[in-house]
């Protein structure tokens, strides 16, 4: 299959032919293509918008729905700004409030916003898979914000963003994932995105939060960061999602640290120009200490900024006109779902 | 004297080592015999042409979720019953977790009394080993044993206690009652919604572990052993499991098992769809799994197949897949999975399968069934082995519609369903 070059901004009545899906639920089910069509799409915004500041038209006259079902607050408005800066009108619809609590299914709900006119939902919800059954029942365009701890898909590709922008082609540079895999959406979508791309992805982490299944998949498992830092170029620091253990998996957060946490002294066994992520809200102090947070290394706020041109590209590329609506059907996503 | 004559079907029995074309004849709702094939037809009141047919005793599935008294949104034992008759089940044992569940000798006559009244199929009473399901107390189970109950189960609200389980099967045994056991230790599945393993772990969906099955069959098997008391292990679906079984048979322990079409046909692969009817308990486990189930029932270990028959209303199914409950439908698509899963890739032979769905069930729930011996109820399933068909969940008899075979093409379906000698139900065209 041959990707056109994107253009949204040389011809922006138009997403490209190549791109087929009709939503974004995950980054499982997308092609090396595919995932650097967003990539260079969201670069072109980054650039057209001079780092996101200015203002386009080209979702002008679209609305965009925010159907949160647990608690966000930058990802939302990230999405927000993101949606704005193209023009296009947002309404949020958290759960809290709604009919929700009157005992009416999601998916009454979502009808309900889909009868409205609504062009795209972002949806985040603490249950995996509930974008791809919204995807089934509403016609309308959905954009995963994270499904529980299946895929965050736009934070998967915000993170490999920020690392093509500093380091190049993923193919050959190694990545590790420090911390709660087995609960992290963000986890999930970096491995499928890493590995499409041709990078070498460790995870690390207690044998309770690190399954070695992982290897299955062809991602390299750790349970010793000493053992890694050296041989990593990026680290990506994920939160301990404390919300979704049933049992503790280690015994207290000061062994955790210990164990764990990234500190200044761990960054000195790094290779130069080891870069760090973290996905936020850190929990400064588990995951990584406050002087490692802030280091000149640190692309946590690069990872904020370049969440914005991401998000632009992906609704841009679920909601904008069609130059083909030929090639476009449901069946966009018709590959398992 | 009412005469019905089965002409020209191949005619299973295995509880008397019979399996030759021939005629059956039926008389005043008993079996009055099986005739020598072409010339055993003499004068009847109704004749119904067998002729590449398979002619068996009626079929029992001892694991059916009615759900009267309580969720009759979700079925009712009118309902479920016609979707057994549908399905070729001459019999259902229905089991008790209602609201109230059953566990007084009023509950169970309400159960006798409702499926007399739906005259469709027999209804055989589980009732409840623990007061309330609660695992805290024994049910009266002497009482219950007289209101007709032919088994115990606390099913999906497993005997935690190990104590009360010992007691239970010590207690039950002075009845020649088995106890049916949901073997699964809470603990170890709690907030899982499929089962533990790649899958999950690329979906992030909570697992429930084989291990949550086969500790408890380990303790169950050792307190069978221990106490003589019978066990049957519900829904096997994992390959530990089915090693289990056939260990303690093989020491000689009291313990049946079952294992259900859906086990031994689709793996966790189908979660993927995020479908929430591919959610039930035990879950669907992985493709070394379904090998080992299908190994378990061809060489015996697993005794029965049954269909854990649990009906939902379709929006309870339409939420998301934690909030989703637990359950599948089976009872008008059992025929066709065991024959495109174990007859067609050659794993059983019919007698088997018959053996299987009827012969056994019967022998565990101690029924006077299972069986074409000249005397006994004329229960009777003709089975057209290779009729192909479609699944459409929107002509199911049941009240629900959660079965992730619509659309499936199977082979093998229930043509008439004969109970105590009335065809009570006929496929089209039949």
């Amino acid at each position: 299959m041959s990707i056109s070059p994107p253009s949204p901004l040389d011809s922006p009545d138009a997403v490209p032919a190549s791109w087929t899906h009709r939503h974004l639920l995950d980054l499982e089910r997308l092609t090396p293509e595919e995932i650097r069509l967003l990539l260079d799409t969201a670069a072109r915004f980054k650039e057209a918008t001079h780092g996101c500041r200015r203002k386009l038209s080209v979702l002008g006259g679209r609305t965009i729905c925010n159907l949160f079902f647990e608690n966000s607050t930058r990802t939302k408005t990230s999405f927000s700004l993101a949606a704005r800066r193209l023009g296009a009108d947002v309404v949020d619809f958290s759960a809290s409030g709604s009919s929700l609590s009157k005992g009416e299914s999601f998916i009454d709900t979502a009808k309900n916003l889909e009868a409205m006119g609504i062009d795209a939902v972002v949806v985040r919800h603490t249950t995996p898979g509930t974008p791809h059954l919204l995807a089934q029942h509403l016609n309308v365009g959905i954009i995963n914000a994270g499904d529980g701890p299946h895929e965050h898909p736009t934070q998967g590709l915000l993170d490999i963003f920020s690392i093509r922008e500093r380091l190049g082609d993923l193919a050959g540079v190694t990545v590790g994932l420090v911390g709660d895999i087995a609960h992290s959406r963000t986890a999930r979508s970096n491995i499928h995105g890493l590995l499409k791309l041709g990078a070498r992805v460790i995870v690390c982490g207690p044998p309770t939060l690190v399954s070695p299944r992982w290897r299955e998949l062809g991602v390299e498992v750790s349970h010793d960061l000493d053992a890694i830092v050296p041989v990593c170029d990026v680290l990506n620091l994920l939160r301990i999602q404390f919300e979704r253990q049933n049992t503790r998996p280690f015994p207290s957060v000061r062994e955790y640290a210990h164990l764990y946490a990234m500190t200044a002294e761990r960054m000195e066994r790094a290779r130069p120009g080891l870069l760090i992520l973290a996905p936020g809200p850190i929990n400064r102090g588990v995951e990584v200490t406050a002087e490692v947070a802030d280091c000149p290394q640190s692309l946590i706020l690069d990872q904020v900024a370049n969440g914005l041109a991401v998000r632009m590209a992906v609704l841009w590329l679920v909601c904008g006109p069609r130059g083909d609506a030929s090639t476009m059907t449901n069946g966009g996503d018709g590959r398992g779902i | 004297m009412a005469t019905l004559l089965i002409r020209g079907g191949r005619v299973i029995d295995p509880a008397q080592d019979i399996d030759r074309i021939a005629d059956l004849r039926i008389v005043d709702g008993r079996i009055a015999g099986i005739g020598p094939g072409e010339t055993g037809a003499g004068r009847a009141d109704e004749t119904i042409d067998a002729a590449g047919m398979i002619v068996t005793p009626g079929l029992i599935d001892m694991h059916v979720h009615l759900r009267e008294p309580g969720r009759e949104e979700d079925e009712t034992i009118a309902s479920g019953t016609r979707a057994a008759l549908a399905g070729g089940f001459t019999s259902v044992a229905c089991i008790p977790n209602t609201e109230p569940p059953i566990d007084t000798q009023a509950a169970v006559e309400f159960i006798h009394q409702k499926a007399a009244r739906a005259d469709t199929c027999n209804v055989f009473v589980v009732a409840c080993v623990s007061r309330n399901r609660e695992g805290k107390e024994l049910a009266e189970i002497g009482q219950l044993v007289e209101a007709g109950a032919v088994a115990f189960s606390d099913d999906g609200a497993p005997v935690s206690d190990a104590e009360l389980m010992r007691r239970a099967l010590e207690y039950c045994s002075m009845f020649g009652k088995t106890i049916l056991a949901h073997e699964e230790v809470l603990e170890l599945s709690r907030g899982g919604v499929m089962n533990e393993g790649l899958v999950s772990l690329l979906l992030g969906l909570g697992g429930m572990p084989a291990a949550a099955e086969e500790v408890m069959i380990g303790r169950d098997t050792a307190l069978a052993e221990s106490t003589g008391g019978r066990l049957h292990v519900m829904h096997v679906s994992t390959a530990g499991g089915v090693a289990l079984v056939r260990a303690a048979k093989a020491r000689g322990v009291r313990v049946t098992a079952e294992a259900c079409p859906h086990h031994f046909t689709l793996t966790d692969e189908s979660l993927r769809t995020f479908d929430a009817n591919c959610k039930m308990s035990p879950p669907l486990r992985t493709a070394a799994d379904v090998e080992a189930i299908i190994a378990g029932i061809a060489d015996g270990t697993i005794d029965c197949i049954a269909t854990d028959h649990a009906p939902h209303a379709r929006e309870k199914k339409m939420l998301e897949l934690d909030r989703a409950p637990f359950g599948i439908l089976g009872l008008e698509t059992a025929i066709g999975l065991s024959v495109m899963r174990l007859i067609v890739p050659g794993h059983l032979g019919w007698p088997r399968l018959v053996e299987a769905m009827s012969t056994l069930p019967a022998r565990i729930l101690g029924l006077d069934r299972g069986t074409l011996r000249t005397g006994s109820p004329a229960d009777v399933t003709i089975i057209d082995p290779d009729r192909t068909w479609k699944v459409d969940v929107k002509s199911f008899r049941s009240k629900s519609i959660n079965s992730p075979f619509d659309g499936w093409t199977l082979r093998g379906r229930a043509v008439a369903t004969i109970v105590g000698g009335r065809v009570k139900y006929r496929l089209a065209g039949m």
